[in-house]
């Protein structure tokens, strides 16, 4: 009854813990390894123009709906001038404006995106548009044209594919070919698409993008062509039949209007730049966490000012060495001082490094245990004593630092980190042991606490561990979980098999 | 590994019980933590003793404080032999047992060496300052009669007491063995401390072999003297004063000390309430099989008499696989 009860809850933990990590690991991206990175591009505007006489006002089309990708951050450098963004009904508007300028002026857009598959568009469904009404002989041309693709397809995909494939013939349909003759470039081109798609009252856009690139000093926007087929949006090449997006096509603005537009200036030369980069993964999921509204990274250690962070990035091992403590003596049977002490002397080490830890360990130790013996014939009562170890030992400490600096061993210095409470309690249980027990069995725990330690301070020491407790402290519940399972643990001890050695012969 | 299974598959087979499972499974269902203040004082556990009118050292002072600590010297006035005690002592640290004096204002202790009163004041101030107590409580020190050992282990003991430990599982004495002090234990009877513990038969009160550490000997390290075959005298009445402890304290797993005085007879020492489980390898028998007849054997309510018989007619341990149906 009470062992299911146990088993339930480890179970329960484990459960609530690993799904809240697998999450964070599938959907919000976290990575599982402290190096992992992220390929990011930073994509550049850059827009130059010459100031007239008079007030100037330049608004720059920036990225809102990216599918494929996400917008990590974006800054604007506009020196002197007033800055604002807002949302038109086509996307978003960076708007600079300044009363008075002169000469040549620079402003830049610069904004880091990620891959991100998940990020779909979610844009709302356009209403029908209305069929345009052209000039003859267009407006006939488009019936006509309209009434051909309508019956050569079936539905709003295969009619957009059948469009843009009369479109791109080499030798164009007569009534195509009357639309062609406007078109100049792929722009233009996919306007008409637009135009045509609406003759059969089709929502569609334009839309330009830049194709993400390892590096471009100046990147040309590409055409593309959305189309709402009542679900969603699909995607047409306007310059051939393809469907679909590239994967590295970062859509950039929507609509007809030119990427810039300066009022009270001249002269405009706007220059588009890609450069690809790696970032730590850490910091896209967090902004991937973030973008999902997800609560979760609100309640993740990192939220928290980088001091406390980094002591909560300590803190967080301390279970996992608990847990340690507890195989170590309830399933290994490895005798030592003190329940926890191992785990506080381990993160000690993490200053000192192993050997030398362990060296600067047993010297405390030792020279504090010739101490606690004299002591012991002045007889002192229990906390005094405690008090003159103490002091002792803070004294001790001070002496190899001095020592070590004077000999230039900067490792000596470290040995301020240790807790010197915990080493006067070691020396004080080391003591008591060896006279009651015997030096043999003192000698003994004092070596199995620093087996203990060494161990906590090697599994602690691995930085996969260390970044995984971190990033995901809810793995701290499947530690709960062992530990509540070896609670209830009623198996032998690895050294009462030898203990027990005369009774497992049969 | 395949060996380490099979020393697992055989201790298990014997009902061996380790540290995990003694606390797990007989020392936290069994023993209500409220009750382990009765045993853990053992001034406690000595004034309920004298109420149930159960044959205990005599009590020949307590200190409590500093200055009743200065009182020492009156407090065992025309006594030689003491024993000092802190009552919330646990595996025999810090028990001082003198064994005479040694001039006016000296004494000689059981290891040999000779101590000032100064000394033990001192080691009685250590213990009220809760050095030997669990968790470094303040304790009291009891200073009482100390046993003239009968006779019957002088050869097989090194100064000190020897004294009888008996495993009492639900009122039932499952296990017993006698703890012989040792050079090494410096006269203390506890086996940690590096005390001979053999065997005793349940059902006659016959020694068999016995364990020094984890090794099973023979003999007394010291004196050479074979430990087995020592018939315990009025070994029913000891029995019997080790189950009325569990009606005592209530504690369903308990381990009772008892000590045999050459003119006062069993007496009964300090109760336990986390024996160990070195009594498994004195006994060569495992805890868990002689547990498990109890809970499927005996029911509750039994009067001491008849737990006794109960035990000595099924724990033999002569022919201890036909006598203990599994």
């Amino acid at each position: 009854m009470r062992e299911r009860r146990v088993i339930l809850l480890a179970v329960a933990l484990c459960v609530v813990g690993l799904g809240v990590a697998a999450y964070k690991v599938f959907s919000l991206g976290y990575p599982l390894t402290a190096n992992a990175t992220t390929d990011v591009w930073t994509v550049e505007a850059r827009i130059g123009f010459t100031a007239g006489v008079g007030s100037v006002k330049v608004s720059l089309e920036i990225p809102t709906l990216t599918p494929g990708f996400t917008v990590l951050g974006e800054n604007f450098v506009s020196p002197g001038f007033g800055f604002a963004t807002r949302y038109t009904p086509t996307g978003r508007t960076a708007q600079w404006a300044i009363r008075k300028a002169s000469g040549r002026q620079t402003l830049y857009y610069r904004a880091v995106v990620y891959r991100d598959p998940s990020n779909l568009q979610q844009d709302t469904t356009p209403n029908l548009p209305p069929v345009p009404v052209l000039d003859e002989p267009y407006n006939t041309a488009m019936q006509t044209l309209v009434a051909e693709v309508r019956e050569q397809s079936a539905d709003t995909a295969t009619f957009a594919a059948e469009l843009l494939r009369r479109l791109n013939e080499p030798n164009p349909a007569q009534n195509v070919d009357l639309f062609l003759s406007q078109v100049k470039t792929p722009t233009e081109k996919a306007q008409a698409a637009v135009t045509l798609l609406a003759g059969n009252r089709i929502p569609a856009r334009l839309v330009r993008g830049l194709k993400l690139t390892e590096q471009q000093r100046n990147a040309r926007p590409v055409p593309w062509l959305e189309v709402h087929d009542g679900d969603g949006w699909l995607y047409f090449n306007p310059d051939s039949t393809e469907q679909g997006v590239p994967e590295d096509f970062l859509f950039w603005w929507r609509g007809s209007q030119p990427l810039v537009h300066v009022e009270g200036g001249g002269d405009t030369e706007v220059r588009l730049a890609v450069q690809r980069d790696t970032t730590d993964s850490m910091s896209v999921a967090e902004a991937r966490a973030e973008s999902a509204r997800s609560r979760l990274s609100k309640f993740s250690p990192m939220s928290l000012p980088i001091q406390t962070q980094s002591v909560y990035g300590l803190l967080l091992l301390i279970p996992v060495g608990s847990l340690i403590i507890v195989i170590l003596r309830n399933v290994v049977g490895v005798k030592a001082i003190g329940t926890f002490m191992p785990v506080l002397i381990a993160i000690a080490f993490r200053e000192t490094q192993l050997l030398s830890g362990i060296l600067l360990f047993s010297l405390v130790v030792a020279a504090g245990l010739s101490i606690r013996f004299f002591l012991e014939r002045l007889r002192l009562l229990l906390v005094p004593r405690l008090g003159v170890v103490l002091t002792a030992v803070v004294l001790i400490m001070l002496a190899i630092s001095l020592l070590s600096n004077q000999l230039g061993f900067e490792v000596g210095l470290s040995i301020s980190l240790f807790p010197m409470v915990i080493l006067t309690m070691v020396i004080e249980r080391m003591s008591i042991v060896w006279e009651e027990r015997g030096a043999n069995e003192a000698i003994q725990q004092g070596l199995g606490s620093l087996l203990m330690a060494s161990l906590c301070y090697l599994v602690l020491g691995l930085e996969v561990l260390e970044h995984l407790v971190f990033v995901f402290p809810e793995l701290l519940l499947v530690v709960l979980a062992i530990t509540l399972l070896i609670g209830r643990y009623t198996g032998y001890r690895l050294t009462e098999l030898v203990r027990f050695k005369a009774l497992s012969t049969s | 590994m395949i060996s380490l299974m099979n020393r697992v598959r055989v201790l298990r087979d014997k009902g061996v019980v380790g540290l995990n499972a003694r606390n797990g499974l007989l020392v936290m269902p069994h023993n209500p933590r409220r009750l382990y203040p009765l045993v853990d004082d053992k001034a406690k556990t000595k004034e309920l003793a004298i109420q149930e009118g159960i044959a205990v050292p005599e009590l020949y002072g307590t200190v409590t404080n500093e200055y009743d600590a200065g009182q020492l010297e009156g407090m065992v006035e025309g006594k030689d032999q003491f024993v000092i005690k802190p009552a919330q002592g646990s595996g025999g640290d810090g028990i001082v047992v003198v064994a005479g004096r040694a001039g006016a204002n000296r004494v000689r202790l059981v290891n040999g060496t000779i101590a000032t009163f100064g000394e033990l004041r001192h080691h009685i101030s250590n213990t009220l300052s809760g050095q030997y107590s669990l968790g470094g409580k303040p304790d009291v020190a009891l200073i009482e009669y100390c046993v003239e050992f009968d006779p019957l282990f002088e050869k097989v003991s090194y100064l000190g007491v020897p004294d009888i430990r008996v495993i009492v599982f639900s009122g039932v004495p499952i296990m017993a063995m006698v703890r012989l002090p040792t050079r090494q234990s410096g006269g203390k009877a506890n086996l940690h401390q590096g005390a001979v513990g053999a065997g005793v038969d349940i059902a006659t009160g016959v020694t068999g072999g016995g364990v020094l550490g984890n090794d099973r000997v023979d003999v007394h390290p010291d004196t050479g003297a074979s430990i087995a075959g020592l018939q315990l005298p009025g070994w029913e009445k000891i029995l019997a004063l080790a189950a009325r402890c569990y009606d005592l304290v209530g504690l369903g797993y308990l381990g009772v000390d008892i000590v045999l005085d050459r003119t006062l007879g069993p007496l009964i020492l300090e109760l336990n309430a986390r024996p160990g489980l070195n009594i498994q390898i004195a006994t060569g028998l495992g805890i868990g099989r002689r547990v498990r007849w109890v809970e499927e054997n005996c029911e509750s309510g039994l009067a001491v008499e008849d737990r006794v018989e109960l035990a000595r007619r099924n724990f033999s341990s002569a022919s201890p696989e036909r006598q203990i149906p599994l």
